[in-house]
């Protein structure tokens, strides 16, 4: 069983969640160009949901035919959203990036856990999610999670999709 | 800012089902098709390789079992749910998931008679080890844990003792063994107990019962906690990367949601015991009264449990409601509102007792099912259990006389009408 030692909770509003879903521009930092890992199942994901993916890894000139950054700071236009599979350890230097490039939302995906980078975020006034998947959450608010039987948490009597 | 947590009758009517956002129907549809147009090659590429949520083969997904899927799910308190054709499909499908040669199961031996069959036919040839034990005694279950074993399994009320589970703890013992711990919950259903708000990783139902509800349709249906953790080096079957899925890793990928993609796009896949779209609709729509019908089947119950233990005639009944039962604090930690409506009583004249109480009736419906809105009644040792000798029944726990009713939602009175009738029948026959 996973030891939970952040109060991950306050990291995973739903109104948040829905915000920043609404934003279009997501950097991917620690995207992987093998199309079995995670990072690129989500990556392509929004790309096919009309996200504007930026890829960010040193380690690859291209993913999805779009140009990879070696870092943030490298992207020239404004992001809104950094989404991050990366390593807990080098989470909090890189909310400090987030602040500075002026994003609006930290994302952290499954077991990217850092309090210390949360904190960083939220002081320069970005939202954060933590410890979320940003293709599982549009799935489920926006998407077809529940065409696979998933408990989305979503009860609505509205025929337009929940707010 | 959190969303309303709605109450249980309000999930047991909208969960799984939102109004169809193309037509606006707002019954639940029934999408009987066997697959589905894509959108265009990309989009079908996507889908076979579990890059995007997509309907392709109703043997593996539909729209109108996935409502079903999601309103147990939600129910249960897990993080999702695989529908199949019964309930004993559901529990060989998490067999074939779990399980390969060599490795070991513990099951409790207070078991629906199918399952006991089950697991030692489908096991055995798969040569996987299986121990019973006595689901009442603690050390029973540690002293059965091998290094092997991969999985622990009992009812929440076992069957024909009436036993209830001490959940907890037996979810504990398999954790400190790095082990899941799956909970039959088709007695009690979420109305009653969620074995999962206890510490159990997986819970099965055999649909065709209280969930349903009416008698009119098989099902079975696996929920998953999702968070048991497969990569624990323990559960290559579950962790190693899959070959049908060019090397992809499920817990890698999906997170709390491997277990579930496993079970549908291998497991569902490759056995095919689906659930009809049809089956998915009736249950679902059953699902929408449960709170209401387990309040009338539990107090219809207890009423003539109570009935029956105050009668001379009768010697044993096994109703863990009832004040007297050992099952007291068990029953008031899992199941405060109610040990559901199935019970074994004895007759002290042993067959021939057992089969004049049942032609003397009118209203209990002679049949081999449970969890029906009508009552059932069955005579195990003329019927189910005919094959057994007396010394066998005994082992099973089972009396020549042993009758088990599954009380319906009539009226109380007209069904303790009913049972004096053959409680008069067994008088004038001894
Ligand atoms: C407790 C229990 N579990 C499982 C089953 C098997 O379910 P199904 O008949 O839907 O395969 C039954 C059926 O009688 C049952 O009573």
């Amino acid at each position: 069983m996973r030891v939970k030692l952040v109060n991950l909770e306050r990291y995973q509003q739903p109104d948040v969640i829905r915000r920043t879903l609404t934003r279009l521009r997501v950097a991917v930092v620690g995207l992987s160009g093998n199309q079995l890992r995670a990072s690129n199942f989500v990556g392509y994901y929004l790309l096919r949901h009309g996200y504007d993916v930026v890829p960010i890894n040193p380690r690859e000139s291209e993913i999805f035919g779009r140009r990879c950054f070696p870092s943030l700071a490298d992207v020239p236009e404004p992001v809104d959203t950094i989404n991050v599979f990366r390593d807990p350890s080098v989470v909090p230097a890189l909310a400090e990036e987030a602040v500075a490039v002026g994003a609006s939302c930290l994302w952290l995906q499954f077991g990217v856990i850092s309090e210390q980078a949360a904190e960083i975020a939220s002081a320069g006034g970005l939202d954060v999610v933590m410890d979320r998947c940003m293709k599982i959450e549009h799935a489920r608010y926006i998407g077809r999670m529940h065409w696979l039987g998933f408990n989305t948490g979503t009860i609505s009597a509205q025929r337009r999709t929940p707010r | 800012m959190k969303d309303r947590d709605f109450g249980f009758a309000t999930r047991t009517v909208h969960a799984g089902s939102r109004p169809d956002p193309t037509t606006g129907a707002r019954a639940l549809p029934i999408y009987q098709t066997t697959s589905y147009v894509f959108e265009d090659t990309e989009s079908a590429a996507a889908y076979f390789n579990l890059q995007e949520y997509g309907n392709t083969y109703s043997r593996i997904m539909n729209p109108t079992v996935a409502a079903f899927e999601e309103r147990v799910a939600n129910l249960e308190g897990g993080v999702g749910a695989v529908a199949f054709a019964s309930g004993l499909a559901a529990q060989s499908a998490v067999l074939f998931t779990l399980l390969r040669p060599g490795d070991h199961v513990v099951t409790s031996s207070a078991l629906y008679g199918g399952t006991v069959t089950q697991f030692k036919h489908v096991l055995g040839k798969l040569s996987v080890k299986l121990d019973f034990v006595d689901p009442d005694d603690m050390d029973a279950w540690r002293a059965a844990i091998s290094p092997d074993t991969k999985l622990l399994f009992a009812e929440t009320i076992g069957n024909p003792g009436g036993n209830i589970l001490d959940i907890e703890a037996i979810a504990k013992l398999a954790h400190d063994h790095d082990c899941p711990f799956m909970v039959d919950n088709t007695f009690a259903t979420p109305y009653l107990c969620r074995p999962l708000d206890w510490g159990a990783d997986i819970v099965v139902h055999s649909a065709t019962k209280f969930l349903g509800g009416h008698g009119t349709s098989l099902g079975g249906v696996v929920v998953d906690r999702g968070d048991f953790d497969w990569s624990n080096g323990r559960f290559p079957v579950v962790a190693d990367p899959s070959p049908a899925y060019h090397g992809l890793q499920f817990h890698e990928t999906f997170g709390v949601y491997g277990f579930l993609m496993k079970l549908r796009t291998e497991t569902l896949r490759d056995l095919g015991a689906a659930m009809s779209p049809f089956n998915a609709f009736l249950l679902a729509q059953g699902i929408e009264t449960l709170p209401l019908r387990m309040r009338q089947h539990v107090a219809n119950a207890q009423v003539v449990a109570e009935f029956l233990s105050a009668q001379p005639g009768v010697v044993k009944v096994a109703h863990p409601g009832l004040a007297t039962s050992i099952y007291r604090p068990l029953v008031e930690k899992y199941l405060p509102e109610g040990t559901g409506a199935v019970f074994c009583f004895d007759l002290p004249g042993g067959r021939q007792a057992g089969s004049s109480f049942i032609e003397a009736l009118t209203l209990f419906s002679h049949l081999a099912n449970v969890g029906d809105a009508k009552s059932l009644v069955i005579h195990p040792a003329s019927t189910t259990h005919r094959q057994l000798s007396d010394e066998e029944l005994a082992r099973a726990g089972i009396a020549t006389g042993t009758i088990r009713l599954s009380i319906g939602i009539e009226d109380s009175n007209d069904l303790i009408w009913d049972l004096q009738q053959g409680l008069d029948a067994c008088e004038s026959n001894s």
